[in-house]
């Protein structure tokens, strides 16, 4: 592979990226590759800094040193709604939901970042409005059809039970229209079903989509199960990378999951 | 989608409205004032309502935004005088939009520092800074100062009033009822995703408070030219908490709710005058059984307001709505 295939290839490449809070360093000297259309799973102990490392890719922490290149361009600086509108979207380990709003709304809520008109179209409520939100709401029901959603589509996000609100949330990120999407612990609280379900869902999304995913989990089997390349994090320091099976068999993950 | 023939209602309101307004001279005065009251706090409360109720900003300022647009159409009113009927409805419209639009800038300058803050500190914030608004105005001898300023002309009528309240109820359903207004409820449900699903929050909730503040302005407006007579306490904390209440009891974000409200809000107090206040009606005086509550009518009516927040903390026009429970 030439050297600019390369580049083009990566979708996301952070390197050396510190963050530190007071005199903690949380994440240490990271470097971070996602490819285009790959799976990568971020696997770590509690506390080993999985979820801030996505809150440094997604602008909710600035990190104190190291870059962050997205699509060839830094994302450093920028606030969360700039960086999710350049296409990485996520999900939360706690479920967070517009919790009031419907299931077909929340999914809405996010195509005003691909709407073409503004408030004045909004207020007017003119030709132009009523045919962009004819459409948009056809492609909503198309995304919530293909998680099988649509039947919950008035129902408030809040009454849905608790693996239909981890779809959910899933659904309204991909509604961003991302190139990479974050998976934050998505098998929490599930059981082995569930599991198995979720490992398909993931599989599809990336398949059928066309896009990156970066899965932070703590279940071993779903991580190993699907990613193809895994990085594994130990007190804000990567102490590991390479495919399930080199990850599995590498002694510090050993010792760093079930202590020396 | 609701709200389907939108422009047409809001054209039917107007029509009404101006209907009513060429009729107004058989209504008996007091009817009428009260009618202006009911119009000038429907767009109070439902300007207010897009801040609080659906963008879930806990705002307590909206007297001071009212007053900047009562003063601004009051002094502009009062400079130009009186002409022809035709001009001087050009001349209040023009007023009345140009207290609208000094009210918009307090509310952006107010927003922009003080939307990092949330919950409680924020209605800190907004109640201080509806406060200053009021000792501003009490401290500028232009206007009177605390003796108050009077408005030359009258030029409320019943087209303005409810005119103005039916673009404000089309203004913040139309923006409510939108993809892009979806976000409004994104902001209040859960900022943070709101923000990680490409939501410029802080740009809605100024747009809310800027939206908002211009209502209240027209309502200031209005309410000068229907009283003719300002005076800064007329704009003190208590007349935001009064608003704030017209939103809770109709529920926080729900328009309908809000309206009946105002109305209902309005009315009580009237109508315990009706009951009681018999020291303003000597006739009724005498037959009157219920004579001894006297001023003790706005006991009743704080009272009534507490049994009700107690007894309908949601607020007393949210109807259950459907999928109130997981479906099957």
């Amino acid at each position: 592979m030439t050297a600019t295939a390369t580049i083009e290839n990566d979708l996301l490449k952070a390197e050396r990226l510190t963050i530190r809070f007071g005199g903690l360093t949380a994440v240490s000297n990271l470097d971070l590759l996602i490819r285009r259309n790959e799976l990568v799973g971020l696997i770590g102990p509690n506390g080993a800094g999985k979820t801030t490392v996505f809150n440094l890719i997604t602008g909710v922490y600035q990190p104190a040193e190291g870059e962050i290149l997205f699509d060839g361009q830094s994302v450093v600086g920028s606030k969360p709604y700039r960086i999710t509108a350049r296409g990485i979207a996520r999900t939360f380990q706690n479920i967070r939901l517009f919790s009031s709003l419907s299931v077909f709304d929340n999914v809405r809520t996010v195509f005003h970042l691909h709407l073409r008109g503004d408030v004045r179209h909004a207020l007017w409520r003119g030709r132009a409005f009523l045919d962009e939100e004819k459409s948009i709401a056809d492609r909503v029901v198309e995304l919530l059809e293909i998680f099988h959603l649509e039947k919950l589509r008035d129902a408030p996000a809040k009454s849905l039970s608790y693996g239909d609100q981890r779809r959910l949330e899933i659904v309204r990120a991909l509604a961003a229209q991302p190139k990479l999407l974050l998976l934050d612990e998505p098998a929490a609280g599930m059981n082995a079903n569930e599991k198995t379900d979720l490992m398909r869902l993931i599989q599809f999304i990336k398949d059928r989509f066309r896009i990156s995913v970066l899965l932070v989990e703590h279940d071993m089997q779903v991580v190993m199960g699907i990613c193809e390349r895994i990085v594994v994090l130990d007190y804000g320091v990567k102490i590991a990378e390479g495919t399930p099976d080199e990850v599995r068999k590498n002694p510090k993950v050993v010792a760093a999951y079930l202590g020396d | 989608m609701r709200f389907r023939h939108a422009k047409l209602l809001l054209l039917v309101a107007l029509g009404l409205s101006l209907l009513v307004s060429l009729g107004a001279d058989r209504i008996d005065a007091y009817v009428l004032f009260v009618l202006y009251n009911i119009g000038i706090y429907i767009i109070l409360a439902v300007s207010l309502n897009l801040i609080n109720g659906y963008t879930g900003q806990f705002s307590l300022g909206h007297a001071g935004f009212m007053a900047v647009g009562g003063y601004t159409a009051a002094v502009i009113t009062n400079q130009f005088g009186a002409l022809n009927p035709f001009a001087s409805g050009a001349l209040f419209f023009g007023a009345l939009l140009a207290g609208g639009l000094l009210a918009a800038v307090a509310g952006l300058l107010v927003g922009l520092p003080t939307l990092r803050l949330k919950g409680d500190y924020l209605a800190i914030v907004t109640l201080g800074f509806g406060e200053i608004i009021r000792v501003i105005f009490q401290n500028m001898d232009r206007v009177g100062g605390a003796r108050g300023l009077s408005v030359m002309h009258g030029y409320t009528n019943f087209f303005w009033t409810f005119g103005m309240a039916a673009v404000t109820v089309y203004v913040v359903t139309a923006l409510v009822h939108s993809t892009y207004g979806r976000g409004f409820i994104a902001v209040r449900d859960d900022e943070i995703a709101a923000e990680a699903m490409g939501i410029n929050t802080t740009k809605y909730k100024v747009t809310a408070f800027v939206v908002g503040a211009f209502f209240a302005g027209i309502a200031g407006g209005l309410y000068a030219h229907s009283t003719q007579f300002l005076t800064p306490g007329g704009f003190n904390f208590m007349q935001s908490i009064a608003i704030v209440v017209m939103v809770i009891l109709g529920g926080m974000g729900n328009t309908p709710g809000v309206i009946l409200a105002a109305i209902l809000l309005t009315l009580l107090p009237e109508g315990l005058r009706w009951m009681a206040g018999v020291e303003h009606l000597p006739g009724i005086a005498k037959m009157h059984p219920l004579g001894w509550i006297g001023d003790t009518r706005m006991i009743i009516y704080s009272l009534l307001l507490i049994v009700l927040m107690l007894t309908r903390p949601q607020g007393l026009f949210i109807w259950r709505r459907k999928f109130r429970n997981a479906p099957p």
